[in-house]
């Protein structure tokens, strides 16, 4: 995949829905294109490339630069190809003398007002424009240069990421269209009229003080130096490029790494990558530059105790170290007394390294994955109801959708690729029916308005959603053959009967969602007979005492209505990190061997014992609440915990802090010295996903490749690392790449059956299941009979968690995700993303806050039943009064010192979602984070102590 | 018995002094004792004459003007004894030659009485092209108008019959009807003499069109500096509304139409067709690309219908009279009535209503008497800002659009602007540039850049700076503007620029005029 730097091929404009062969001569070329194609995108595909400035094909033809126009048999004048459709047996010519002067000319127009300075341009040798006055013949401007210009336009320097040259602008609007159409976000425009048009932020505002999200849409559209990286603008033009898959959110999006040497010098979103089509956001195209931050740790270090400075060792050293006190545990206290937590940001190689070394090198199923704290529910949820945990869609799928519900999602902010799709259906005119205590930016944003935003109480999910499910079948909206067709019906009768009882009328459940019936009742309709349906859910599904009940009754509303198995409908986890769907795949949960398989089942454990040569544990292992449990009590010793921040991102953070203290050897891996490291006593520097192969899975199922484009700082990747320590105790493993790992996996798992790195080479990327019926794997899963079998219509009783607004605690704290940071921080921190989002605040209703004295930017203490913590009023109706809410992003905030043990009845998935909270204007930072600021100043002592060797 | 009389209440009657005449009338009939009845009308576009007084005497009209505060007491006094002695007395209105010699289908109504009165519009056979429609099978209309040969009278002259046709066979939830009111050329008024004189002819074709393509909603796109047009129109709307002429069933028939008005925000390039529809759904004016065409993709994405107030309101007469009727006017393939807008240094500027076929020299010379200032014309600019210069060599080319393509010029919406033998025709050629620098809406660059160094390749011939070289350059420029221009602003720019050149080369430098390519 490594290729030298050249652009992607650009066809000028976008491929049509397939309709009907129209065929055409292009300068004496045959070619057969869809009707409704452009000349322009025919010419490319019959290999003749029209000149061009203002068209690329991932914006609708625009038709402003003129430099593309051509000549058409029995068509007067010269008409643009990029706004001319094909017509049968057209006869197009692309090169004629006429045509020549033609282009020359408009060429020079523009260069009559353009810097001639292009030995000294950043984008020197990868600029649209120089390229075509090269292409053009353009050889002088006879209007000379002292006409009327923009040379003297001054630059905008405001983001950290890019800069604004308009000196350099031609005016072609490639910027503010991508804005519009790819990104939807309207944050560019043009202003004035004529030689006077100019690009603008905003209302003339500066980038950073606009509503510009900084996706770097407008600085891939832009075809002059006008919006160039800062990067590039500082180290000049890349010499190669290695396509890889970005290790932020679950989109899983597709990226050129644009390298000289082992340097990365930009990300561009990969047009081929089939999750993001060419798009990116801020955080995945710009905040990369933590993978060379200074707080990256490189050497890996040991320590006794944790009051002890850290001591710099070499690997073998650090390996044998923790191979001895691992062992040493174990003798002195049972098998069962260590475990690893593996997680979801490293790769499903790593990740499925990690659940062996465990379940054959420790001897146990003490194995779980950060998937706990986030989408545990998803997978029992779903596999319970439809047979398999995951979603059932491709994202592409949503242009098919005609009503959108989101519930407990954030798309624009956490999923900001597949956001920006999101919203492009809205914009063609899908409805859309918004579940969320917030108003989020879906709710009311630029030519988007939810038909419905039901603004639920915290915690009152499963009551809304079987209100919804009660309305349809009371109505007798429900796809009866479907169901009849596809689902379990004895068990759907049960449902029925169970659904039906008044109790789950919107009346009788006003009070717990604090909806009123009417919204139920129209959000309830829409979603069963406005065409298409799809739903997409986040962590504010998940992340509450009955998530998996909430995660099955949005699959009974999908099968109940229809709305599975084709393209446009379907049931859709938006994954919060890169690999949860994968780290899930690959058996780290305590229960489950790879591929979803429980433990129980002998005869998948006869198939792993044969591949392992080892005998396995049949009893399922600790959660990671039970193991933090059982350290308190004792029980449990020593934790193996990968790339995971238990630290600062699971709940009740005295409760997480006093385990980790309490173990005897805590062993991170880890890029940086992160909360959890704080108490580590051994510390194995992780690599980035710039510094490894391997593969990331994401929220559509996709298997995408990661590959390796620099050499890990620290020497190993970090599926070495847990090799080298199975080795070390006794656990025999001898992969020299990751792909021997995919081999093994794909050799013990059926739904990978097929999959290779080879596959993986040739396809760009696979969404499994993909073995022998499905070679290129499978885009939309329950085509035609659901994994399970037949649909399983769950019996969803609504339970209202225990954590509830009194006297006490009279408010809900809700928390979420914001666009620029991502998860616990550790890397977006170390970035410049830190401008938008420098520190977490609490957001709060006015009446809220003026109850309580509070004003704009006060302090304010946060008290729960577990804890107490301080932050910055933000005062905004966003949120309805009775909610605050707040983000975790930065360590010191102690978002987590507040939320409780509470957890899904079924996988004890965190309660993040629901924390009754009294807020109160306070001076001063709470005693924990006065105690949190002491113990980090201590351990960065000790760390500098090491570094200082 | 008290006096009926007539004194017009539109735009340039009033900017010559019709609201002072109105109250000096009323003072001084108080003062005297007199009971007069004094009747706003509209304008008969006679606006050498304006204010222009009428007064009702045995069912006949007689014409004063034009009229001045000064002249109110003597001038009722007359009144009362020999009108006809009176020296501004112009004797009955209809046998003003200027008048009885045109040939008005579109504007025979305008001057004759309120323009809001509905009754008054009814009774001069208003409303007869609407009675017919709603009796007619859609095709049935729209073959009508396409029988009759009426041509955009925008300035494109697009066949109005065939546009409708496209609109009406192309399927689409919601069609539109939009009126282009956004009446930018200098030195015509046509269309807002007709808006202010007899608004219910725009309303009625209109909601005939409406019939015609199945639409039900339509816009009048009126520009922001008429804001008596748009003070009629709001009210005619209103009263057109009450009486079941608009809204969900048109005179009790199964049919609705609902219309609005919307101001522009003062740009040129809002006349143009496509970038009107983008102001009128709110965004910022651009011109867009056709493909597709509006009548298939217009107004919010819809099949539209976009025609100038003129055309709509031609429709009345080719459905109340037949489509023959209206096809027996004119010459070749522009068929019925033109209206002329004379202006400029011309000394009768006003109105004038002929079938195409008329040459240029008859209307400035005999109905326009020439210049203002008495000196000999030099330059006839036919059809806006956009149109050529022509030299008296071409003034007896027929007002025909066909004939006016053949010397590279055009009728467009029938401007007429006439300049003496003072104008200077470089300066002329220059403004034509910088007109276009300054409306051009920036999309393209041909006209975004060419017309900004348009001026300054003309400031240097000027300064006699290469003027051979510069030429060249700039005739260069005006192809590339005609060949790669994405609207007709900056794809016409070049017109008066060359014909400038062309026809007047004495205005420029030596060696300018050889450079002909």
């Amino acid at each position: 995949m490594l290729q030298f730097y050249e652009p992607e091929q650009d066809y000028g404009t976008p491929a049509v829905a397939a309709g009907p062969p129209v065929s055409l001569w292009v300068d004496g070329q045959a070619v057969t294109v869809p009707a409704g194609t452009s000349v322009m995108r025919a010419a490319a595909l019959a290999g003749v490339k029209v000149p061009r400035l203002c068209a690329t094909d991932s914006l609708e033809a625009f038709g402003s630069c003129r430099v593309c126009l051509v000549e058409i048999e029995g068509m007067k004048g010269y008409p643009a190809s990029c706004t001319t459709p094909v017509q049968p047996d057209m006869v197009v010519r692309t090169q004629t003398e006429k045509l020549a002067g033609l282009r020359r000319n408009v060429m020079e127009l523009y260069i009559s007002d353009h810097p001639l300075d292009c030995l000294t341009c950043p984008t020197n040798g990868d600029c649209e424009l120089q390229d075509t006055a090269g292409e053009l013949g353009l050889r002088e401007v006879r209007y000379g240069y002292d006409g009327a210009n923009h040379l003297g336009a001054a630059k905008d320097e405001s983001n950290p990421y890019f800069t604004f040259d308009a000196s350099k602008c031609i005016v072609c609007s490639r910027c503010v269209r991508a804005c519009e159409e790819t990104q939807g976000t309207f944050a560019l425009t043009i202003q004035g009229r004529g030689f006077d048009s100019s690009v603008s932020a905003g209302q003339g505002e500066a980038f950073m003080d606009s509503e510009c999200v900084s996706c770097g849409a407008c600085v891939k559209a832009c075809p002059t130096a006008t919006l160039t990286e800062n990067s590039i603008i500082e180290q000049g033009k890349p010499e190669h490029t290695v396509v890889t898959t970005c290790a932020y959110c679950g989109v899983g999006c597709a990226f050129r790494a644009e390298m000289k040497g082992t340097r990365v010098v930009r990300m561009t979103p990969h047009k081929d990558g089939s999750a993001n089509e060419g798009h990116a956001c801020v955080k995945g195209r710009f905040a990369f530059g933590y993978t060379t931050h200074r707080d990256r740790i490189t050497q890996p270090m040991i320590r006794d105790s944790i009051d002890e400075p850290w001591r710099t060792v070499s690997w073998e050293e650090a390996i044998a170290y923790t191979a001895r006190r691992f062992r040493a545990i174990q003798q002195a206290h049972g098998r069962n007394s260590i475990g690893a937590i593996s997680s979801s940001r490293c790769t499903n190689e790593e990740v499925y390294l990690v659940q062996k070394l465990v379940r054959a090198g420790f001897g146990n199923n003490n194995i779980d994955t950060c998937a706990r704290v986030c989408h545990s529910p998803t997978g029992y949820g779903l596999k319970t109801t439809l047979g398999e945990s995951a979603g059932t869609q491709t994202f592409a799928s949503v242009a098919h959708t005609d009503v959108v519900l989101v519930m407990g999602s954030n798309p624009t902010e956490a999923h900001p690729v597949f956001g920006s799709r999101l919203k492009r259906r809205l914009r063609q005119g899908a409805r859309l029916i918004v579940i969320d205590p917030r108003g989020i930016e879906l709710v009311d944003a630029p030519h988007i308005r939810a038909d419905y935003h039901l603004p639920v109480n915290p915690g009152a999910n499963v009551a809304v959603l079987n209100a919804m499910a009660h309305v349809i079948v009371s109505e007798g909206l429900q796809d009866d053959a479907f169901v009849a067709q596809r689902c379990d019906t004895d068990q759907f009768s049960r449902w029925l009967a169970f659904i039906r009882d008044p109790r789950h009328a919107p009346e009788a459940v006003e009070h717990s969602t604090g909806l009123t019936p009417q919204l139920l009742r129209d959000a309830a309709r829409l979603y069963a007979t406005g065409g298409n349906a799809a739903i997409y859910y986040g962590l504010g599904v998940t992340e509450h005492s009955q998530g998996s009940t909430a995660v099955m009754a949005i699959a009974n509303l999908a099968m109940l209505t229809g709305n599975m198995g084709r393209e446009g409908v379907g049931v859709n986890p938006m994954r919060g990190q890169n690999n949860v769907q994968g780290s899930c795949d690959m058996g780290s949960f305590p229960h489950e061997l790879p591929g979803y398989r429980h433990l129980s089942d002998a005869a998948t454990r006869a198939l792993f014992e044969g591949e392992w040569n080892v005998a396995l544990d049949p009893e399922p292992g600790m959660r990671i609440p039970n193991m933090f449990d059982a350290a308190i009590d004792g029980e449990f010793r020593g934790l193996y915990c990968q790339g995971e921040d238990v630290a600062q991102s699971d709940p009740n953070t005295q409760h997480i802090q006093a385990a980790l203290a309490a173990l005897d050897c805590l062993v991170v891996q880890d890029l940086f010295l992160n909360e959890t490291a704080k108490y580590a006593h051994v510390f194995l520097p992780g690599s980035s996903f710039l510094e490894k192969n391997g593969t990331f899975t994401n929220a559509e199922r996709r298997i995408s490749p990661v590959r390796r484009v620099m050499p890990p700082l620290a020497g190993k990747e970090d599926w070495e690392v847990t090799r080298d320590l199975a080795n070390a105790m006794g656990c025999p493993m001898h992969y020299e790449h990751p792909s021997q790992i995919m081999d093994e996996i794909a050799r013990l798992t059926p739904t990978f059956r097929g999959v290779s790195y080879a596959r993986l080479d040739a396809l760009g990327s696979i969404q499994w299941p993909c073995n022998e019926q499905t070679p290129d794997g499978t885009p939309i899963m329950h085509v035609d009979v659901f994994v399970r079998g037949k649909g399983h219509f769950a019996l969803t009783e609504y339970v209202a968690t225990e954590e509830r607004a009194n006297r006490r605690f009279p408010l809900l704290l809700t928390t979420g995700r914001i666009l620029s940071q991502y998860n616990v921080g550790a890397q977006t921190r170390r970035t410049a993303n830190s401008h938008w989002h420098p520190e977490d605040t609490l957001e709060i209703h006015p009446h809220d806050a003026e109850e309580r004295g509070v004003a704009q930017g006060d302090w304010v203490g946060i008290r729960s039943r577990v804890g107490h913590t301080v932050l910055r009023a933000s005062i905004t109706e966003r949120v309805k009064p009775g909610v605050v809410y707040t983000t975790f992003h930065h360590p010191l905030s102690g978002a987590n010192v507040i939320t409780t043990d509470n957890s899904d009845w079924a996988t004890n998935c965190p309660e993040y979602k629901v924390t009754a909270v009294q807020v109160s204007r306070v001076t001063e930072p709470s005693a924990w984070q006065a105690r949190q600021q002491q113990f980090d100043r201590r351990q960065q002592q000790l760390l500098v102590a090491a570094t200082a060797e | 018995m008290s006096l009926r009389l007539f004194l017009p209440r539109d735009t340039t009657a009033a900017a010559l002094g019709a609201e002072a005449v109105a109250r000096a009338l009323d003072r001084e009939a108080g003062r005297r004792g007199m009971s007069l009845e004094l009747v706003r009308n509209g304008s008969r576009g006679l606006f050498w004459l304006e204010p222009l007084l009428e007064v009702e005497r045995d069912g006949e009209r007689v014409a004063f003007g034009p009229v001045t505060v000064d002249a109110v007491p003597p001038l009722l006094e007359a009144l009362a004894t020999d009108p006809g002695a009176h020296p501004l007395c112009l004797g009955p209105v209809r046998e003003i030659p200027y008048l009885n010699s045109q040939q008005r289908l579109t504007f025979s109504r305008a001057g004759e009485g309120d323009p809001l009165c509905l009754d008054t519009y009814r009774a001069l056979d208003g409303f007869a092209g609407l009675e017919r429609a709603l009796g007619m099978a859609p095709q049935d209309i729209v073959s009508a108008v396409t029988e009759s040969g009426l041509r955009g009278r925008g300035g494109a002259a697009f066949p109005a019959g065939i546009k409708w046709q496209t609109v009406l066979d192309s399927p689409g939830e919601q069609k539109y009807i939009v009126c282009n009111a956004d009446e930018g050329d200098s030195g015509t008024f046509a269309d807002r003499l007709l808006m202010e004189a007899d608004p219910y002819q725009l309303i009625e074709g209109m909601i005939i069109a409406g019939l015609a393509v199945g639409a039900t909603r339509g816009y009048i796109y009126l520009r922001s500096e008429y804001p008596r047009a748009r003070d009629t129109l709001e009210q005619a709307i209103a009263r057109a509304r009450a009486e079941h002429y608009l809204g969900g069933a048109i005179r009790g028939s199964d049919n609705g139409f609902e219309l609005e008005l919307r101001l522009g925000a003062g740009a040129y390039i809002c006349g143009e067709e496509t970038a009107l529809l983008d102001s009128l759904e709110g965004r910022r004016g651009m011109v867009r690309a056709k493909p597709p065409l509006p009548a298939i993709s217009g107004l919010f994405g819809q099949p539209t219908v976009v025609n100038n107030v003129l055309t709509l309101a031609a429709v009345t007469t080719v459905l109340a009279k037949g489509p023959q009727f209206y096809r027996d006017f004119g010459v070749g393939r522009s068929r019925g009535t033109l209206a002329v807008q004379l202006a400029g240094n011309i000394r009768r500027g006003g109105l004038v209503e002929l079938a195409y076929g008329a040459t240029l020299r008859q209307l400035v010379e005999e109905y326009g008497g020439g210049t203002c200032s008495g000196r000999p014309v030099r330059a006839i600019q036919v059809g806006g800002p956009l149109g050529a210069y022509l030299p008296e060599s071409r003034w007896d080319t027929p007002l025909d659009y066909e004939a006016f393509a053949g010397i590279n010029a055009m009728l467009g919406h029938g401007g007429v602007v006439v300049f003496d033998d003072t104008v200077d025709m470089a300066r002329q050629a220059r403004f034509a540039m910088e007109f276009c620098a300054v409306e051009s809406c920036g999309k393209c660059t041909p006209c975004r850049i060419g017309s900004v160094r348009g001026v300054e390749v003309i400031d240097r011939i000027i300064a006699r700076e290469e003027p051979a070289k510069n030429a060249a350059l700039l005739r260069d420029l005006c192809d590339t503007m005609e060949a790669g221009s994405l609207c007709a602003m900056g794809g016409l720019t070049p017109l008066p620029v060359r014909s400038a050149l062309d026809y007047f080369p004495e205005d420029f430098p030596p060696g300018v005029s050889g450079e002909v390519c």
